[in-house]
């Protein structure tokens, strides 16, 4: 479930109000708000399209999680699924890396 | 082929939206936008609408699938059709299962000229047989805008609306992040809106909860195949993500570590069930080696989301899972497909994707991602190609006077209040258990369709909801209807075929060997229909 939108990186691009498939973002005067977070169906799309990785979704689809921000982002965890798929400046070489015939192989 | 795309005419300004198209698209995912790009191709002007966001929503979008692409090799071919038919209960159409195969073939090559970043091996060899959802479907919210399709984003289509002479006219709905109204006068409708997953929370799967399959039966369009509703999919206990493929090197045990006899991902799945009905079920993926556990992070980096944002190691720690259920996104009913353009028993109205039946393919078992997504494209391709040519053939008038076609959950008659939270609950608590859904009987069956039944009717008589919750009762109503159509069909399904199971007739019955329709809202009907061709091999059973 959508759990923060780091107030220090979003830039209130609103880019996360319009792609989120369940509408769980509203926008402001200023950052966008977690309007509905029960709403959120834990997709983790949004953290894909936000361009400055403010974003973290828990694993916990059915209630709120209490997380630890200053940590993630020293793990480096905010923008991690970003970064796996290639969707970084510095990670495109990985867009084409599914190996899925492998495993469609055995 | 125009040499411009042809545009969506706007009739009128702020504060509601009206547009006059050729061809109205309902759902935005890889039915819906293979739909509508090919509808432009055939020169028509497209509207698009998407209850969430064209590019991320639907199941394929959230996950990674498989795709049904198999090389023009004669052999390989009769191999792919041939090996899952006894799976699916000999259902299948042999003629469509060759013509989803070529045309998922040169779909799938397209997309590679689309640049769409297919892989390629050691050996130089590019592999097909796999798309990105989030890669996919970004590439197709970017090939329908190019192919001038005016795209509704946040706007779920509530209702079709029909000319006085009975006509198809097109839809109407909300503009949820706009608080107004859209209106779209189109020559035909193309219904793309998923399955019913029930709001379960299976991946990428809450906006699934059978809108289509509601407005279609609202102007009397049928179903088929809704038996073939009950696919449950393996996901951590606590979170979305679902892949079936990778809990084929899983073990299954009990809390007190001891293996569940006859647990497996491939037939094996009802032993899981069983254990979860007595207690936690945990997986661990100690089957993969080096070069398995590699691929699976290189091809499917979500499914490690829920696992390393909680500090499990898959491959050498066991994990709490569950069954949650998928419905109709996996399953194989759904609307009835009368022609090779993916025509619907509704004249101007078509079905893709999940929305319709996948029974031509799939039979009675579903093919997984793989068939979907092949699916998707293929009957997304002609059911825009049909839907344009039917457009752009009609020569009636579209600014005729128009009526709502919507039922329950939209008008009511009493002040007592439409609540749709309640309502989507009660619907759940009678198809998520598995003594219910997935091992079915008679009495059972039975019982839980009185209870729906009620629901239906004390829905009809509730008063209509504020605008603000239309979309929710909308929604809870349709996975009410649908879950009376799933019923029904099983009921009139008196033997074990595909995955509908009967614990009362626990055989395939050879004289069953037939589709079953359904249909009708106050009172649902069912009826059968001859299994017609002849070449698909008999069962040795």
């Amino acid at each position: 479930m959508i759990q923060v939108i780091d107030v220090d990186t979003c830039t209130a691009c609103n880019i996360c109000v319009t792609v989120c498939p369940t509408n769980v973002f509203d926008s402001t005067v200023g950052i966008p708000v977690i309007a509905r977070q029960t709403d959120c169906q834990t997709c983790f799309l949004c953290e894909l399209y936000c361009p400055e990785d403010a974003l973290f979704v828990t694993p916990y689809a059915d209630g709120p999680q209490p997380i630890d921000v200053s940590q993630l982002k020293r793990d480096r965890t905010f923008g991690s699924y970003r970064r796996a798929i290639g969707w970084t400046d510095d990670t495109g070489d990985a867009r084409g890396l599914d190996r899925s015939y492998v495993l469609l192989g055995r | 082929m125009t040499s411009h795309p042809a545009r969506a005419e706007r009739l009128s300004g702020s504060g509601f939206v009206e547009l006059e198209t050729d061809v109205l698209v309902l759902g935005g995912g890889p039915a819906g936008t293979w739909a509508a790009i090919a509808a432009a191709e055939h020169g028509a002007s497209v509207v698009l609408a998407d209850k969430g966001f064209c590019g991320t929503s639907g199941a394929t979008a959230a996950a990674g699938t498989g795709v049904w692409y198999v090389d023009p090799d004669p052999a390989k071919r009769e191999a792919a059709m041939a090996n899952r038919e006894a799976l699916g209960g000999y259902l299948q159409d042999r003629r469509w299962m060759a013509r989803v195969l070529d045309r998922t073939y040169d779909n799938s090559h397209r997309l590679a000229e689309w640049g769409y970043p297919y892989p390629t091996d050691a050996n130089g060899k590019t592999h097909h047989t796999s798309l990105q959802g989030p890669e996919y479907m970004r590439l197709m919210r970017k090939r329908t805008k190019q192919a001038g399709v005016t795209i509704l984003d946040h706007s779920p289509a509530l209702e079709l609306l029909v000319h006085d002479d009975g006509r198809l006219a097109g839809a109407t709905g909300i503009r949820r992040q706009k608080q107004d109204n859209w209106l779209v006068r189109a020559g035909s409708v193309v219904i793309a809106t998923g399955g019913c997953a029930f709001l379960s929370k299976t991946l990428g799967s809450n906006v699934l909860t059978g809108d289509g399959y509601l407005m279609a039966a609202e102007v009397g369009a049928e179903l088929t195949g809704m038996e073939f509703s009950n696919a449950y999919a393996i996901a951590p206990a606590f979170g979305t993500v679902t892949k079936t493929l990778f809990y084929s090197w899983a073990s299954f045990t009990y809390e007190d570590g001891s293996v569940i006899p006859g647990a497996a991902s491939k037939g094996g799945r009802s032993e899981i069930a069983r254990a979860l009905q007595q207690g936690p079920v945990y997986a661990q993926l100690d089957k993969a080696d080096a070069e398995i556990q590699a691929a699976m992070r290189l091809s499917q980096p979500n499914f490690f989301l829920p696992l390393d944002r909680t500090g499990i190691d898959p491959f050498k720690q066991r994990f709490p899972i569950t069954l949650r259920l998928e419905g109709t996104v996996r399953g194989t009913g759904g609307m009835r497909i009368t022609d090779d353009n993916c025509a619907t028993s509704v004249p101007g109205l078509y079905a893709a994707g999940d929305a319709a039946t996948r029974e031509l393919i799939c039979g009675g078992f579903t093919g997984g991602g793989s068939h979907n997504a092949a699916w998707a494209m293929s009957s997304g391709y002609w059911a825009g190609g049909g839907a344009a040519d039917y457009a752009l053939r009609a020569t009636q008038q579209r600014r005729a006077p128009l009526a709502r076609a919507g039922t329950v959950g939209l008008r009511g008659g009493s002040s007592r209040p439409f609540d749709p939270a309640a309502l989507a609950k009660a619907v759940q608590d009678e198809v998520f258990p598995y003594d219910i859904n997935y091992f079915r009987e008679a009495g059972r069956l039975d019982a839980s369709l009185n209870r729906l039944d009620r629901l239906w009717h004390e829905s009809s008589e509730a008063g209509g909801t504020t605008s603000d919750h239309a979309q929710r009762a909308r929604e809870s109503a349709a996975m009410l209807a649908t879950a009376r159509w799933m019923y029904r069909s099983a009921l009139a399904r008196t033997e074990t075929r595909g995955m509908h199971r009967r614990e009362d007739f626990p055989r395939q019955d050879e004289a069953q060997r037939h589709a079953i329709t359904t249909g009708g809202l106050d009172e649902v009907w069912t009826s059968t229909r001859p299994k017609a061709d002849a070449d698909v091999a008999e069962a040795a059973e």
